[in-house]
């Protein structure tokens, strides 16, 4: 049998049918729906009188527009969010799903809720009408976002028509250096491959540097393979996944927990499996990293200054001269002297417990300047109760953090979180997109240990420096 | 859906690269439960000012480009994020065919979904068509689906590759969804299958 790659292995055990000219039927394991982007999807069942055909297959779960303040008990004011709330609540119980409302303590970002629950399980085939949904992919998942189409099609038949990609291979050796994360390796990728340098491509991220990272570190990096332009990333399954996912609540449990194993130990790359592209990158070499511009791949170490547009070739000189005069920011300006006045740690890039950890970490004992706005928003709340549990919520308290309920909130604005226009905020996010987190607002991403920096000097900072 | 056969209009040119879905239609206006409608913020941010107003300056305001059904637009068109409500609001303006370098993978697919032709051309061809869409109101452009060929206001003539099934999909305006069911017997005998090899599933 010829070699293998852990995609293949996952693709060819979800082909329903394949048609002659390759086009095949995809099976889904696990379908996680939100309230944006499955309305149309629900109605579309209704007008053609369709069910879904494996509801105890599908979990939905409010997240992307969701106010975050304590007095969301009281109901969501905007009356468009809570009418797209309203009709997810109606559509999980008429076609019977399982469901995790506003009020229930479970409730988060549902690509933090689908592993932290046990949805989410090595070797699956997951999608969503989220592009983050990428994010399972660090279980071993073949993971990917979907449109509202697709989301029907999955609902009615438990299938998604697809061609299979190629593979792309992106290793990461050695050992990162002290302040260096999981975020950092991701932004670095893209700011190697480009925002389209994965289009077409699974991605597979391996090597000593991915192998050290915890399961949250590992959600953080494939988070981001669809700001590469992936279908999908992926990391095989190790001790590390099985640890993460034993005795979750929708784990396999017992004879079947051991037959799961079986299989799941069979999930990697066979020696000599092919590869169509290989991007290799030196763990000790990727520093803490920010984005200056609108698009992720416009990525620099802290320690750089602003790019000159002249410097690009093609249509990134334009692009570039655009992005900085949004930004704000002027060509050989350092970096490390952009002055940030927002600081938002959250999202399904970095909402997840081991973040909060890293950013307490930098804060403890300290401050944040005069006039920040910082915010703490956990990706669900489980994360909140537990980052309550170990006093971490006490030190982004004490600090000067506003402590949140879960929800997608600033990373794309949708609830009442958003920026003004000419702010400026240092996120955790996945996308500093014009706009993206208000109208007019401005974006540097970066790792949470990063944020926290920023939010004590008021300027990006180099972590490194407060460590 | 409705079929999709040939396309002569005006096209317009985005030159910008990495055009995203924020851009295309920004978070504010995804919170319809609706799928019509949404050709009134198409673009929302670039064409209209602040404090309300069209920017006069950006492409689609311009009276040539008012009725534009061709998009002829920079690498990379479409990244970001899942919405089909950024395909939704390019139907409902008006335009049937995106022309780029490359498109993002969800994007991509979104079009198809909705009777709408995304196209990838080489750089080579990308630049003559780029030319000819800054020509404005008097000179259209034809898009032929069935024999897969843009032809210029010059009447330059430039190939695109299409999946057959996509095209098929396309011309005849069929549902997926219907076309996935009439195989339902290959799903039921996976799940067989499945829930005996992984029955944790």
């Amino acid at each position: 049998m010829s070699p293998k790659t852990l995609y293949d292995k996952i693709w060819d055990a979800h082909v329903a049918h394949e048609a002659d000219d390759g086009t095949c039927l995809l099976y889904i394991d696990r379908h996680l729906v939100h309230e944006v982007t499955s309305p149309q999807a629900f109605e579309g069942l209704r007008m053609a009188g369709r069910k879904v055909r494996a509801p105890e297959k599908t979990i939905a779960v409010p997240d992307h527009n969701v106010p975050t303040t304590a007095d969301r008990v009281n109901g969501i004011e905007n009356p468009e969010s809570r009418i797209q709330v309203e009709a997810l609540d109606k559509n999980a119980k008429d076609f019977g799903i399982h469901y995790y409302p506003v009020h229930d303590v479970r409730q988060g970002i549902v690509h933090i809720v689908g592993p932290e629950q046990g949805w989410t399980l090595p070797g699956m085939t997951v999608v969503c009408g989220d592009s983050h949904t990428a994010t399972h992919g660090a279980f071993g998942a073949l993971a990917h976002g979907i449109g509202t189409s697709e989301v029907e099609h999955v609902l009615a038949t438990q299938t998604l028509i697809q061609k299979k990609s190629k593979n792309m291979k992106v290793e990461i050796t050695g050992k990162l250096q002290p302040g260096v994360t999981a975020k950092d390796i991701t932004l670095a990728v893209i700011g190697e491959t480009g925002t389209a340098g994965g289009t077409g491509y699974v991605i597979e991220y391996c090597g000593e540097a991915i192998r050290d990272l915890s399961m949250e570190g590992r959600m953080t990096v494939c988070n981001m393979a669809i700001e590469g332009g992936a279908r999908a990333g992926l990391i095989a399954p190790d001790e590390t996944t099985f640890e993460y996912v034993k005795g979750r609540p929708h784990a396999p449990k017992g004879a079947q927990w051991e037959a799961a194993l079986d299989w799941w130990k069979t999930l990697y790359t066979d020696d000599d499996a092919h590869f169509d592209k290989v991007i290799t990158l030196r763990g000790e070499d990727i520093a803490p990293v920010v984005t200056w511009g609108t698009s992720p791949e416009d990525v620099l170490p802290i320690t750089a200054t602003v790019p000159n547009p002249e410097d690009f070739e093609g249509g990134k000189v334009d692009a570039a001269r655009r992005s900085i005069e949004y930004m704000g920011l002027e060509a050989g300006q350092k970096l490390s002297d952009v002055e940030i006045d927002t600081v938002f740690i959250g999202s399904c890039t970095n909402g997840r417990i081991e973040d909060l950890r890293a950013a307490a970490e930098i804060l403890k004992g300290k401050k944040i300047k005069d006039g920040m706005r910082a915010m703490v928003v956990p990706g669900s709340g489980l994360v909140r109760a537990q980052a309550e549990e170990e006093g971490l919520a006490e030190i982004f308290k004490e600090a000067g953090f506003e402590w949140r309920l879960a929800g997608c909130s600033m990373c794309l604005a949708m609830n009442p979180d958003q920026l003004q226009p000419g702010e400026r905020c240092a996120a955790t996010s996945n996308r500093n997109f014009e706009g993206r987190q208000g109208r007019g607002g401005r974006t540097h991403l970066l790792s949470p240990a990063m944020a926290a920096a920023a939010a004590i000097t008021g300027r990006l900072t180099d972590v490194r420096e407060l460590m | 859906m409705e079929k999709f056969d040939k396309v002569h209009g005006v096209a317009a040119p985005m030159p910008l690269i990495n055009i995203d879905t924020d851009m295309i239609i920004p978070k504010v206006h995804l919170k319809t439960i609706k799928r019509s409608g949404l050709g009134v913020v198409l673009f929302d941010e670039m064409r209209y000012h602040d404090h309300g107003g069209e920017n006069e300056e950006f492409v689609l305001n311009k009276p040539a480009y008012r009725n534009t059904e061709i998009l002829v637009a920079g690498d990379n068109f479409g990244c970001g994020s899942s919405r089909e409500h950024a395909p939704w609001a390019i139907k409902d303006f008006g335009i049937k065919v995106v022309i780029s370098t490359s498109f993002a993978d969800i994007f991509f697919n979104n079009c198809f979904k909705n009777g709408i032709l995304p196209i990838v051309v080489e750089e080579e061809h990308h630049a003559i068509l780029m030319e000819d869409a800054h020509k404005g109101e008097n000179a259209r452009m034809t898009v032929h689906l069935e024999d897969q060929q843009i032809t210029t206001s010059d009447g330059v003539v430039i190939a695109f590759d299409i999946d057959p099934h996509r095209k098929h999909c396309l011309l005849n305006g069929l549902d997926d969804i219907g076309l996935t069911m009439e195989k339902d017997h290959h799903i039921d005998k996976f799940e067989d299958h499945a829930s005996q090899a992984r029955p944790w599933v």
